[in-house]
């Protein structure tokens, strides 16, 4: 325990400005810098040496971000195969989309995914956020839960899928000595997602964890000091300070971890397959499996277009619901 | 410890009336350290055991029936039949070719980007130029588009380059930005004072120079910061590689492994072999990680908001 209440004080000034969550301060618009502008222009452009600098990444850009955006939506409104040229069908795709009901189960398979990942992910993640910031600053520890985030999904996925195995696994046999019975925790269609929801979280709690320490860092440690002289308990403490001036770190945090759960696949790919009987057919397999299953890119478009719909109006709904551009640490 | 011996009476009577509660806290930290590590040590029990005694012995913590065949499966050292004998399948893993295809892509993206986007993020915090503004907030409503909606038309359009299949054609879409790096490095380029640049233009450096020799360098931590992330997640992609490749010359690790995964010999699930195969893919990224990691650990706040 050597390492225990380290003192923070060993970053370079580099580090400290770096670990601010804060907003860096946004250029200003106003009729200020249009007179900088002005004044830099007369001054001397550097357009020539500009464009060189950004060229690659322009092109990058536009070529792969850019282009593929709109060609994804222009795509959405065709029949295309890959081999024949895509042939405009206008709102075809979308008709089908609206009546096929795989689709529906699979946009509420993911909703359910999503559900459960974040809300557990968000919570185990402020716990663990909260212990290194109140009990420890320990670096060491901050490194051990990150590590799963260095696995990739797959193999996250396939790690518990020999752990959770109903026959071998050690997951089964520990509740087997502890009396339960075993669970099909895979394969069985109600147990499926929840299982993948959480092995998930097992991967991502670290990073999210040290994304919120980073917001707790900002949080002046008086405020805490000043509340334990009064004799508030850690649990009042973290209603009364934690939670209130941690919240706009939170809000952007949960915007950014709910945009990344609704885009699961690669966990369902490994270990079920989008099985069994479709329970775990979530909206990008499902996409997947219409593109190069099937062949049918026009109508994998279409739904990618949804899920992008979907994205936007969730976001846009929670940056405004947690009020995320506005903090209350003045 | 430094701040409990220096710590008020008042603070240090209320820190030892609350000790029972960090006991307790102390304990929820251990248990959530041992769900975190619990699953590496148990790879590598079960990397080291016989798939027959992992049958018959499916709890006893250590190995059971200590032995290297898993990893001479996965690295592709035995010959069929004995590969058949310890019930892996019979086909082996060009495990040198994946690795070495996994360390050419996330290389490549790795370098190419976090240079390209250094640039343009000097470009934009640190040139004039006309409609400047205007490209860096097309840049930023790139950062909502998800990555996943430019998958399947980036796919139709590396089909059409003919690159479906090659290294290049998993590299390309990444290699050349990430709306993220170039946001992320251009804050740490605003911050920088401008007396810095001043002081090395009257020394007759041009903006080129005071780039490479200056600004770069300065930047150090937050490149390497981005370096690693990227490498990270470019090791760890799956869906993509999975769409552009196809056999062996552009097959990269995760996709490997997945497919290692599906081959099941007949005698059930080679656990021992692919356990020993995601360890050995999972090696690399662990040792970069023990490398940099209290960089990372220290400056990821900042990478994750932005």
């Amino acid at each position: 325990m050597g390492f225990e209440d380290e003192p923070q004080t060993k970053e370079s000034p580099d580090d400290r400005r770096l670990q601010q969550p804060s907003r860096a301060p946004a250029p200003r618009r106003g009729a200020a810098s249009k007179l900088k502008i002005r004044r830099a222009r007369e001054a001397g452009d550097d357009g020539a040496l500009a464009a060189v600098f950004i060229a690659p990444a322009l092109l990058g850009f536009l070529v792969f971000l850019l282009w593929p955006t709109l060609r994804g939506i222009y795509l959405s409104f065709t029949r295309f195969n890959l081999l024949t040229p895509a042939e405009w069908v206008g709102l075809d795709n979308y008709d089908r989309m609206i009546r096929d009901p795989v689709f529906w189960h699979s946009l509420a398979v993911t909703v359910e995914y999503v559900a459960i990942n974040i809300g557990v992910q968000t919570v185990a993640a402020l716990a663990v956020a909260v212990l290194l910031q109140r009990l420890t600053q320990s670096a060491v520890l901050r490194g051990i839960v990150l590590t799963p985030y260095l696995m990739s999904n797959v193999v996250a996925g396939i790690v518990w899928l020999w752990i959770l195995d109903t026959q071998l696994g050690i997951g089964n046999e520990i509740l087997q000595a502890l009396g339960f019975d075993r669970i099909p925790f895979l394969a069985d269609e109600a147990w499926a997602i929840p299982t993948i929801a959480l092995i998930n979280v097992w991967r991502h709690v670290g990073y999210t964890a040290l994304l919120l320490f980073a917001g707790l860092q900002a949080i002046p440690n008086d405020m805490y000091e000043a509340a334990k002289v009064d004799g508030a308990s850690e649990w009042r403490m973290f209603w009364r300070i934690t939670m209130p001036l941690l919240r706009p770190v939170l809000a952007v945090v949960l915007i950014m971890t709910v945009i990344g759960s609704f885009q699961v696949f690669d966990t369902v790919a490994v270990t079920t397959a989008g099985g069994p009987a479709n329970a775990t057919n979530v909206l990008q397999y499902y996409i997947y499996g219409a593109a190069f299953g099937r062949f049918q890119f026009g109508y994998a478009s279409a739904m990618s277009v949804a899920l992008l719909v979907v994205l936007s109006v969730i976001t846009i709904v929670q940056y405004r619901l947690t009020r995320a551009g506005q903090t209350d640490l003045g | 410890m430094v701040a409990m011996t220096t710590a008020t009476p008042s603070v240090r009577r209320v820190r030892r009336r609350l000790s029972f509660g960090r006991a307790m806290a102390w304990t929820v930290m251990g248990l959530i350290v041992l769900i975190t590590l619990l699953p590496f040590y148990w790879i590598l029990r079960t990397a080291l055991s016989t798939n027959p005694a992992l049958a018959t012995d499916p709890d006893n913590p250590l190995p059971v029936d200590l032995t290297g065949g898993g990893f001479e499966r996965a690295l592709g050292l035995q010959s069929a039949e004995e590969a058949i004998a310890q019930g892996g399948a019979g086909s082996g893993l060009a495990f040198w070719r994946y690795l070495l295809n996994s360390v050419m892509v996330s290389t490549l993206i790795t370098v190419c980007q976090v240079f390209c986007s250094s640039m343009a993020a000097y470009a934009f915090a640190r040139l004039k130029w006309r409609g400047r503004d205007k490209v860096f907030g097309l840049f930023l409503a790139g950062l909502m588009v998800p990555t996943i909606f430019t998958l399947l038309p980036n796919f139709v359009l590396i089909k059409q380059l003919g690159l479906v299949d090659t290294l290049l054609g998993i590299a390309l879409p990444t290699m050349f930005m990430t709306p993220f790096a170039v946001f992320f490095l251009r804050q740490f380029f605003m911050n920088v004072p401008r007396e810095v640049e001043e002081a090395a233009l009257l020394d007759g450096a041009g903006k080129v120079r005071i780039f490479f020799r200056v600004l770069l360098p300065m930047a150090s931590t937050p490149i390497v910061t981005l370096a690693v992330l990227t490498y990270i997640t470019s090791w760890n992609d799956y869906f993509w590689p999975l769409m552009v490749s196809y056999g062996d010359s552009s097959r990269v690790l995760t996709v490997a492994l997945a497919t290692f995964r599906a081959q099941t010999p007949q005698t059930g699930t080679d656990w021992s072999g692919l356990m020993a195969a995601t360890l050995i893919a999972a090696l690399p990224m662990l040792a970069l990680f023990g490398l940099f990691a209290r960089r990372i650990v220290s400056s990821i706040g900042f990478t994750g908001i932005k």
